[in-house]
């Protein structure tokens, strides 16, 4: 009765918070709502991270390489005359799949903090790449993005603000709900299931005839592909790509944002990027010492509830169905 | 009435520098057999399993499983040839609810975990048989538990359950029954004997600190010690031979097992006879 209950309340949070994205352009201002384009961009991003950290176990501090690659994919594109959104996000795709693909090979022999070390390594290489061969990536500057062509449309003659505050919201609304509806039944399939094996019982899973590297690869570029269509999706957003976007600084953002929301559930890094990306939009408007406050907030949360705020809730749902 | 060999090691050595854990080990496991190996601590015991499962590549001499050599070529290339093991240590997927675990085991079987996009829940073949391996390991009413929060006999069981989902030809039980209680011993034993053979297992392979245990059930019973096959002979054979007993079970537990031996009712045998 009461996990019936339980179920659709679930149900009914899922359906109003799709009916407030839906509306919010209309609903909200436009600062709130610009926001919010930051936060898609960071969902598909963080759940690819933790595609890999809470389903397989393997903590990447590198995963601003992909975030970066995405980005960079679509201001590399552009300078190609390539302006569909479509067709830029499939490069994307292959783009980061093959680099996930050849780091990954590497990566996934290791475990543990080797795997962490390696793959910030290889993020840093990336960082540098950006900075130094500036000739091809612009350097420090960067490189522009302009507005991309959605579905066919070019929208160069509508205002950057207007395209982005309407078309594009609801074009990368479409994207986030599609590609975060794929990877939940990547999660619900028997790949899922055999990833968390792995993290649970690597010996136990090798006595099952698992071969666990060969999962581990593949979790490894699924979760490299969803970063950087995090990042892709972000870059007309931002309007300009640089090397920060690399920064280890970045890879940290999504594990915080992982654990502000919690690991262990799949929406958990979603809420987690939502609640951060308000969170330090409000604080550096508001405050001068913004990562001071913004640095106590995280570490009050993760004491109070190590689980992240999705972990909490669910456990203060257990405990009110065990106490009934 | 013999039948063919299908694991096999032959002089099998396997040293640590100046040690030797096993020196010149021949034996060989048969279709149909229920062989236990048994042996003081420190007789190589657990060397010998992890030789047996491919863990381990032997020094010298070879390990053969249906004539092809397994010396070190890992745990999940011979759990695909057909052999499965359980652990003497709990193996579990803490998180994993009775269900899932028996699941996973089916999936890799299978070779289904390479599916991305098929629904786990709605593989009606998949639920069907989970549920049956469950429901014959007495699991079914805790399908829903998580592995961790159950009791310790049946955490032996679902490590066991999963083990046999594979449809091994050969399995390895590691001290099925240590760390339970007396009465659970005999019903795990009687549950993943029933369960083997309705999954159609070839040959078992027991290693085992009770004695009732191996004595009842065995087939022929391979006895260890520092290293070296000390006695291969049937129950009856061995009980005979009080010095092999001794040597192999040490002074103090010598004289208890020899007790037990004594006292145990006739009946406990015939059971196993029939």
């Amino acid at each position: 009765m009461i996990l019936r209950s339980l179920m659709k309340g679930k149900i009914l949070v899922g359906i109003m918070a799709g009916l407030i994205l839906l509306f919010l352009p209309r609903i909200a201002t436009e600062h709130i709502t610009f926001v919010m384009l930051g936060v898609f961009g960071f969902t598909l991003a963080v759940l690819g991270f933790n595609f890999l950290f809470g389903y397989l176990g393997l903590l990447s501090l590198g995963h601003s390489l992909f975030f970066s690659l995405g980005a960079y994919t679509v201001a590399f594109s552009m300078r190609q005359s390539i302006f569909s959104m479509e067709l830029i996000i499939l490069i994307t795709i292959l783009v980061s799949g093959l680099v996930a693909i050849l780091i990954g090979a590497i990566c996934v022999r290791y475990t543990q903090i080797h795997f962490s070390i390696l793959t910030f390594a290889f993020a840093m290489l990336f960082y540098s790449f950006l900075i130094k061969f500036y000739f091809v990536t612009g350097g420090d500057d960067g490189l522009r993005v302009l507005t991309p062509h959605l579905v066919g449309t070019n929208f160069a003659d509508v205002p950057k603000m207007q395209f982005l505050l309407r078309e594009y919201y609801y074009y990368t609304l479409t994207v986030t709900g599609l590609t975060t509806w794929v990877l939940w039944r990547i999660v619900k399939s028997p790949f899922g299931l055999t990833i968390r094996a792995i993290r649970n019982n690597q010996v136990k899973s090798e006595y099952l005839g698992i071969s666990i590297w060969k999962y581990r690869w593949a979790t490894f570029i699924i979760s490299g592909i969803y970063t950087a269509l995090g990042g892709a999706l972000m870059a007309p957003v931002i309007g300009n790509v640089d090397p920060s976007l690399a920064h280890w600084f970045q890879s940290g953002s999504l594990i915080l944002m992982t654990l502000l929301g919690g690991f262990a559930q799949f929406v958990g890094p979603v809420l987690g990027a939502l609640i951060f990306t308000y969170l330090q939009d409000f604080l550096m408007s508001a405050l001068h010492y913004w990562r001071f406050v913004f640095g106590a907030l995280l570490a009050f949360v993760v004491i109070v509830a190590p689980e992240g705020i999705m972990g909490a809730i669910d456990s203060f749902l257990k405990k009110i169905k065990g106490g009934v | 009435m013999q039948k063919a060999a299908i694991l096999n090691a032959n002089d099998v050595s396997k040293s640590y520098k100046e040690f030797f854990a096993l020196s010149e080990v021949t034996l060989e496991i048969r279709e149909g057999e229920i062989v236990s190996i048994i042996g003081p601590n420190g007789a190589g015991k657990t060397t010998l399993i992890n030789v047996l499962t491919g863990l381990f590549r032997p020094t010298a001499g070879t390990v053969y499983f249906k004539g092809q050599d397994i010396g070190g070529i890992g745990p999940q290339k011979l759990t695909k040839l057909g052999l499965a093991r359980s652990f003497q240590l709990l193996q579990i997927f803490p998180e994993f609810t009775t269900l899932e675990f028996i699941k996973i085991a089916i999936v890799s079987r299978q070779g289904k975990g390479i599916n991305l996009f098929s629904s786990l829940d709605k593989d009606k073949g998949l639920n069907g048989e989970s549920e049956e391996i469950i429901n014959m390991f007495g699991l079914y009413e805790k399908r829903n538990v998580l592995s961790a929060n159950l009791p310790q006999g049946d955490k032996k069981l679902l490590d066991i359950a999963s083990a046999l989902a594979l449809h091994p030809e050969v399995i390895l039980l590691d001290e099925p029954t240590s760390g339970v209680s007396t009465s659970e011993k005999n019903r795990i034993m009687d549950i993943l004997l029933s369960a083997s053979q309705r999954t159609g297992v070839k040959s078992i392979v027991l290693v085992e600190h009770d004695m009732d245990i191996v004595f009842s059930f065995s087939d022929r019973i391979i006895a260890l010690h520092q290293g070296r096959v000390l006695a291969d002979c049937t129950p009856a054979e061995l009980e005979k031979n009080e010095e092999v007993v001794c040597t192999v079970m040490g002074q103090k537990e010598c004289f208890q097992t020899f007790d037990s031996l004594l006292n145990r009712e006739s009946g406990e045998r015939n059971r196993h006879d029939a």
